[in-house]
C-alpha cells in the first residue's frame, strides 16, 4: 500500500513489520511520534521510560532476553543513554536492538546542535541514515537484521527534516511475527567485568572489520553517476538538497554513516574530477573520509556554514549558482516567538519569581518560556535536571548572600522524574539549603502531552486517549512523599493558579534560607484540561500595565495603554483578575 | 506548473493553532491522490505555543528537497496577515501567487507593548499582489469557525492543477464525519472568494 508517512511514522511501521516486540523511549522532538505510532499496534509492547538511559537499559534487557527492541530518543537523549550505549556495544545483542536518534540541525526545538553520528563512530556500531520515509521504513527493518547478524546494537539517525517530512512509502502492511529468541545465560558476553570485557573488546575489533566488509556491499550506500565533473558525498535530507541544487552532479549517497566503505568511496573519488563533501552543522563525514586518505575539494563559491541546517540555496551558493530574484525579507515586523498559553499554570510562578527578583536556575520544558519577555524570570537552562543541581552550585558560590536575591531552582514534573530526583538527592545528602519548585502540570507538555511517572499514564493508555485527569492504571508518583523520603524537611503543595498562595509559599521558602524547601505547584496544563470559563470583564481600567506583564496571549495593551481581552483566546483562568491592583478585572466565574 | 517534470512548491504560513497542519495534510493527500510525488514538511515543537508556523508542500513527478528556499514558492497561503509579510521573500517574484486570510493576530510582543503592528499592512499586501480572502469571516458566518483552513484550501485550489473531485474526496475522508458538509461548503466559498 502506498501511504504518505512522516519519517517517524515510517520507522514505526517498519519496526512493526519487522516484528519488533518492545518499543521504549523518552519523548523529545523530533523523535516523539515514532513510539506513539508504534504503540498503536497491539502486537508490540511499548512504554515511556523516565529517561533515555533507563529506556536503553530496558531495551538491552529485552534484547538479552531474546526480544527485538526499538529505543527512541532525540539527539540529547543519546547523551543520557551514552553510559549503557558504550557498553551494550560490547555485550552485543540477542534479539535485534535498534536505537533511533533524532537530530535537530538549526535547533528548531533543542538546546544544542550535536550530531549523533559521532556516537556511532565512538561506540563502533553501524548507523543507518535514511533520506526519506521510504528509506526510513526499509532501513529500520535492515537495522534489526544487521543487529542480529553482527551481534551488535544498530543506530538509525534521522534529522528533523526526515522525522517530520511526509513522503510516499510503499508499505507491506504485514506484521512479520518473530519468535522470541531463546535465552541462555552467557556471563562471558553480558557480565562486563574486566576479564570478560577484555575478551569482548577483541570481539568488537573483529566485528568492526566484518562491518567494514559489509559496508562495501550492503547496498545501503548508493553511487549515482551523472556528470563526472562534480561528485558529491552526502546523506539524509542533505542528499535531497544536493539533488535539488545540483541535479546533474554525480552523488555518493551514504545510507550507512558508520562504518565507511573505503574501497567504494575511493572508487567514487577517482571517477569524478572534483569531489565535494556536503554535510550540515558538523564535519563528521569530512573528518572520517579524509582520514581514509581521500581528498575533497574546497567549494568554488561561498563555503557552507558551520552551523544550522543546509538548504538547496546554501548549496547553490557554495557552487556559485545564482539565487532566484526574490522580495527582500521584511525587517520591521513584530516578532512572534512562542509563549505560555492563555491560562498556563506555570505563569503565576514566574510572575512572582520575577517580582521577587529571584535568580532562577531553570530547566527544559514549556516553562523554559519563563525566560521570555515580559516574564524574563529564568537565568539558566542547560540540560534536563540541571535546575536543581545548579541551584545547589549557586548556593556553594554564595550567590544569594552576595546579590541579596533569592536563588530558586524550577523544574517540571516530567523533567523531575527524568533526572531531577538524583539532583535533589545530592542537595539533601550534602546538607544544601535553598528553594526548589516542581511545576506539576500533570503532563509532559512541551513534547505534546505524553504520559510520565508523575501522572501515571502509561503509553498504552495514552494511545487509547486516556487523559491524565482520568484514573490511569500506572501509579502516579507521590512527588511530595518522594521529596520527604529523600530527606527534604520543608515540602509544601500549592495550587499554582492561586496567586496569594504562590506568593506566600515562595516568600516563606526563600525567607528561611538555612532549610531546603521544595514547593510542589499543582494545576493541570491547559492542553489537557480544556474547560473554559467565560472571559472576565475589565471596568475602569487604569492602564497600570500589571495584567499586561503576565504576557498572556489573551490580553492586549491598547493604544490608550489600557488592557483589552481577546475573547477568542481567553480561557477565563482568572490570573489577570488576581494581579489587577485596582480590582478592575472581574472574573465571571462560570 | 509550466513543465510536467517541474516541482511545484506551496508554502502555508500562520500562527500556532490555526490549523495549518490539517490544511497541509489535505493538500498533500490531494496531490498524492492526483498521481504526483509529494513531500510535506512541518516544523513542530516550540512554535506551536502561539509562535509563527510553516508547512511546505512540494509536488511533481519526482520531488527531491522538502525545503522552500527564498524566491521559490509558486504559491503562499498565509493564515494571518503579518505572517504573509514575514514570508514574502519565499514567493517567486515574477509569478508567485499569494493568498492571505484577511485577519491580523497580535503577537505577544505587541500585546505587551514591546513592538507595534506595521501600519501599512494593506498597502504592502497589495504590492505583493496578494489575493485577500476573508476566510475567518466566511467560516464564522457559516457557523463553522474551525473551517477557516478549508476556506483557504478552496482559494488555493484555484491556483493548482488538481480536480475538484479529488479535493472533495480527500476533505470528506479527513474531517470529522459530522462536519463534512460544512467543510465542503467552506471549500466552495473559498474558491468563489478567490475568483471574485
Ligand atoms: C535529554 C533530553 N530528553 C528529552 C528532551 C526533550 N524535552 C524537552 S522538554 C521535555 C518535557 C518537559 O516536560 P515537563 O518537565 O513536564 O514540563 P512541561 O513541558 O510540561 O512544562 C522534553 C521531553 C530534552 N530536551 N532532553
Amino acid at each position: 500500500m502506498r501511504r504518505l508517512l512522516s519519517g517517524n511514522e515510517a520507522i514505526a511501521q517498519g519496526a512493526w513489520e519487522a516484528g519488533v516486540h518492545i518499543g521504549v523511549g523518552y519523548p523529545g522532538t523530533p523523535s516523539t511520534e515514532t513510539l506513539e505510532n508504534l504503540s498503536k499496534h497491539d502486537e508490540v509492547y511499548c512504554e515511556w521510560a523516565p529517561n533515555e538511559k533507563v529506556a536503553l537499559e530496558v531495551a538491552a534487557g529485552a534484547s538479552m532476553g531474546g526480544a527485538r527492541s526499538l529505543v527512541t530518543m532525540k539527539h540529547v537523549g543519546v547523551n543520557v543513554a551514552a553510559d549503557p550505549l558504550m557498553s551494550v556495544c560490547n555485550t552485543g545483542v540477542n534479539g535485534g536492538l535498534v536505537v533511533l536518534a533524532a537530530d535537530d540541525p538549526s535547533m528548531f526545538s533543542s538546546q544544542n546542535e550535536q550530531d549523533s553520528r559521532n556516537y556511532a563512530a565512538f561506540a563502533r556500531i553501524p548507523m543507518l541514515e535514511p533520506a526519506d520515509s521510504q528509506e526510513a521504513f526499509d532501513f529500520v527493518q535492515r537495522a534489526f537484521e544487521i543487529s542480529e547478524e553482527f551481534d551488535c546494537p544498530v543506530m538509525v539517525r534521522e534529522s528533523m527534516r526526515i522525522a517530520h517530512t511526509k513522503t510516499l512509502v510503499e508499505t507491506g502492511e504485514s506484521h512479520n511475527d518473530q519468535p522470541l529468541r531463546s535465552f541462555e545465560p552467557d556471563p562471558a558476553k553480558y557480565v562486563m567485568m574486566p576479564g570478560f570485557a577484555r575478551q569482548r573488546r577483541l570481539f568488537v575489533n573483529d566485528r568492526t572489520r566484518k562491518l567494514v566488509e559489509f559496508a562495501e556491499n550492503s547496498g545501503l550506500n548508493r553511487v549515482e553517476m551523472r556528470d563526472t565533473s562534480i561528485g558529491v558525498i552526502a546523506s539524509g535530507a542533505v542528499y535531497q538538497h544536493v539533488r535539488e541544487a545540483l541535479p546533474n552532479a554525480s552523488t555518493y549517497k551514504l545510507g550507512l554513516s558508520w562504518p565507511f566503505a573505503p574501497q567504494s568511496l575511493r572508487a567514487f573519488a577517482n571517477s569524478v574530477d572534483k569531489l565535494y563533501i556536503v554535510e550540515e552543522a558538523c564535519d563528521y563525514f569530512a573528518e572520517h573520509i579524509h582520514a581514509l586518505g581521500i581528498r575533497s575539494d574546497a567549494f568554488p563559491g561561498i563555503a557552507l556554514p558551520e552551523e544550522g541546517e543546509l538548504t538547496p540555496a546554501l548549496i547553490k551558493r557554495a557552487f556559485s549558482i545564482a539565487a532566484p530574484y526574490a522580495f527582500t525579507a521584511a525587517d520591521d515586523l513584530p516578532p512572534r516567538p512562542p509563549s505560555l498559553c492563555a491560562g498556563c499554570p506555570h505563569r503565576l510562578v514566574f510572575v512572582t519569581l520575577r517580582n521577587m527578583k529571584a535568580v532562577v536556575t531553570g530547566d527544559i520544558g514549556c516553562y523554559t518560556l519563563g525566560a521570555t519577555p515580559p516574564l524574563g524570570a529564568v537565568h539558566s537552562t542547560v540540560d534536563m535536571g540541571a535546575s536543581l543541581s545548579m541551584a545547589h552550585g549557586m548556593e556553594l558560590a554564595h550567590v544569594q548572600e552576595r546579590t541579596n536575591r533569592p536563588v530558586v531552582g524550577v523544574i517540571g514534573d516530567s523533567t523531575f522524574a527524568h533526572s531531577g530526583i538524583t539532583s535533589l538527592l545530592g542537595t539533601v545528602y550534602n546538607g544544601g539549603s535553598g528553594t526548589l519548585c516542581i511545576l506539576d502540570n500533570r503532563t509532559t507538555a512541551m513534547t505534546g502531552c505524553q504520559g510520565n511517572p508523575c501522572n501515571g499514564v502509561t503509553l498504552k493508555e495514552q494511545a487509547r486517549g486516556l487523559s491524565p485527569l482520568d484514573v490511569p492504571a500506572g501509579k502516579p508518583l507521590d512527588i511530595e512523599g518522594l521529596c520527604k523520603a529523600l530527606g527534604v524537611d520543608d515540602v509544601v503543595s500549592v495550587d499554582s493558579q492561586d496567586l496569594a498562595a504562590v506568593k506566600e509559599a515562595l516568600k516563606n521558602a526563600t525567607d528561611s534560607s538555612d532549610t531546603l524547601s521544595v514547593i510542589v505547584f499543582h494545576s493541570p496544563c491547559r492542553l489537557i484540561d480544556r474547560t473554559r470559563k467565560s472571559a472576565p470583564e475589565i471596568k475602569n481600567c487604569r492602564a497600570c500595565g500589571m495584567c499586561i506583564k503576565l504576557g498572556c496571549p489573551a490580553i492586549e495593551k491598547g493604544d490608550d495603554g489600557k488592557a483589552y481581552i481577546d475573547f477568542t483566546q481567553c480561557v477565563g483562568c482568572g490570573q489577570c483578575a488576581q494581579v489587577c491592583p485596582f480590582g478592575c478585572i472581574e472574573s465571571k466565574g462560570e | 506548473m509550466s513543465n510536467e517534470t517541474q516541482t511545484m512548491t506551496v508554502l502555508l504560513v500562520g500562527v500556532g493553532g490555526q490549523g495549518t497542519i490539517l490544511a497541509g495534510d489535505l493538500l498533500a493527500k490531494t496531490a498524492a491522490a492526483s498521481g504526483y510525488d509529494v513531500k510535506i514538511s512541518e516544523i513542530h515543537g516550540m512554535s506551536q505555543r502561539g509562535g509563527s508556523v510553516s508547512t511546505v508542500v512540494r509536488f511533481g513527478e519526482h520531488v527531491a528537497s522538502m525545503i522552500c528556499d527564498e524566491g521559490c514558492a509558486d504559491v503562499i497561503v498565509s493564515f494571518e496577515a503579518i505572517e504573509a509579510l514575514r514570508a514574502q521573500q519565499y514567493l517567486k517574484r515574477d509569478c508567485g501567487r499569494l493568498f492571505v486570510n484577511d485577519e491580523a493576530i497580535s503577537p505577544v510582543s505587541v500585546a505587551i507593548g514591546n513592538a507595534t503592528m506595521p501600519g501599512d499592512v494593506s498597502a504592502r499586501l497589495e504590492e505583493l499582489g496578494a489575493v485577500r480572502i476573508p476566510a475567518g469571516h466566511i467560516a464564522r458566518s457559516a457557523n463553522s469557525p474551525k473551517s477557516t483552513n478549508v476556506v483557504l484550501m478552496g482559494a488555493l485550489s484555484t491556483a493548482l492543477p488538481f480536480e475538484d473531485e479529488v479535493w472533495r474526496k480527500i476533505i470528506s475522508k479527513r474531517v470529522p464525519p459530522k462536519t463534512v458538509d460544512a467543510n465542503l461548503a467552506a471549500f466552495d466559498a473559498g474558491k468563489q472568494s478567490a475568483r471574485a
